[in-house]
């Protein structure tokens, strides 16, 4: 499951092409100049840190995490109204509570992702990771149903991340 | 074809504005410190991002180039949000700020800030 360098010369690849593409971006431009300045750092960069690199599983299906950012950006945009109607109506309406998610997903690639995405969607703040790894805090602004929102973190956005990362339960 | 063009810009630009106010409102107006970290991450990322494809377009419409660094400021929005958000309720648990009497499920807090299993 963890990574091994395929290539000598380039040992993270995507890396390499976010490096890349970060760069041209940054800069705004395709001029070969440009291009062969974010070679450069695309091939030296990834070379002088896969020291201090931790392993992580390697990255699968890239196909589903396509679907799952564009998931998640739809979600973004429903869950932003939400919360601007909470926000809105008075306080005394809201139901605020902390809920404990278990989590069956394991490494810290994985878990990171799945904890910025809950910080961003359905109206939960992700707080706290058990020393285990094994429990997410969450702080959820309104809260309806605990079942149901454990259901839905873990049907909507768990289960999609450990098949990209193809964690085993 | 510019008039569109400026339509659709400023339609983006008002709902943008709107939803960075209503993150701004939340911060001010929702009672407790946990319940207020829910404004800057959520309502003010759409606004945010409204405003950045407007400026995508105008800049793109004005100067006949593609300007795509805005997707770069999305991406890193997008990437320090959530990690602002987690690292001030980290503190918040430590500091023991007060929670909402009302709040489901408080004590889940303490257990949570020593990071131990529910």
């Amino acid at each position: 499951m963890q990574t091994k360098p395929r290539f000598r010369f380039l040992p993270s690849p995507l890396h390499s092409l976010l490096l890349f593409t970060v760069w041209l971006l940054l800069n705004n431009t395709l001029a070969p100049g440009h291009l062969v300045l974010a070679a450069f750092f695309a091939i030296t960069i990834p070379l002088l840190t896969s020291g201090m690199q931790d392993p992580h599983p390697r990255f699968h299906r890239p196909l589903l995490a396509l679907r799952y950012v564009l998931r998640v950006l739809g979600d973004i945009v429903i869950a932003n109204f939400e919360v601007a109607i909470l926000v809105i109506r008075p306080s005394k309406h809201l139901n605020p509570a902390f809920v404990a998610i278990p989590l069956s997903i394991t490494h810290d690639l994985p878990i990171t992702l799945l904890a910025s995405t809950v910080s961003l969607t359905p109206g939960t703040v992700s707080a706290e990771i058990s020393e285990d790894n094994k429990w997410l805090y969450v702080h959820v602004l309104n809260l309806m149903d605990k079942d149901a929102l454990i259901t839905l973190i873990k049907q909507r956005y768990e289960k999609p991340l450990m098949e990209i990362f193809e964690c085993s339960i | 074809m510019e008039f569109w063009v400026e339509l659709v810009a400023s339609i983006l630009l008002v709902t943008g504005a709107t939803f960075a106010f209503i993150g701004s409102l939340g911060l001010a107006k929702l009672p407790d410190f946990y319940t207020r970290l829910h404004g800057p991450t959520k309502a003010t990322t759409l606004g945010m991002g409204c405003l950045l494809i407007a400026s995508m377009i105008l800049v793109t419409y004005w100067q006949g180039y593609l300007s795509v660094h805005e997707l770069l400021i999305t991406l890193f929005l997008l990437i320090t949000a959530p990690v602002t958000a987690y690292m001030l309720a980290k503190t918040a648990m430590h500091h023991k700020l007060q929670i909402l009497e009302k709040t489901t499920d408080k004590t889940l807090s303490k257990r949570a800030a020593e990071r131990m299993t529910p």
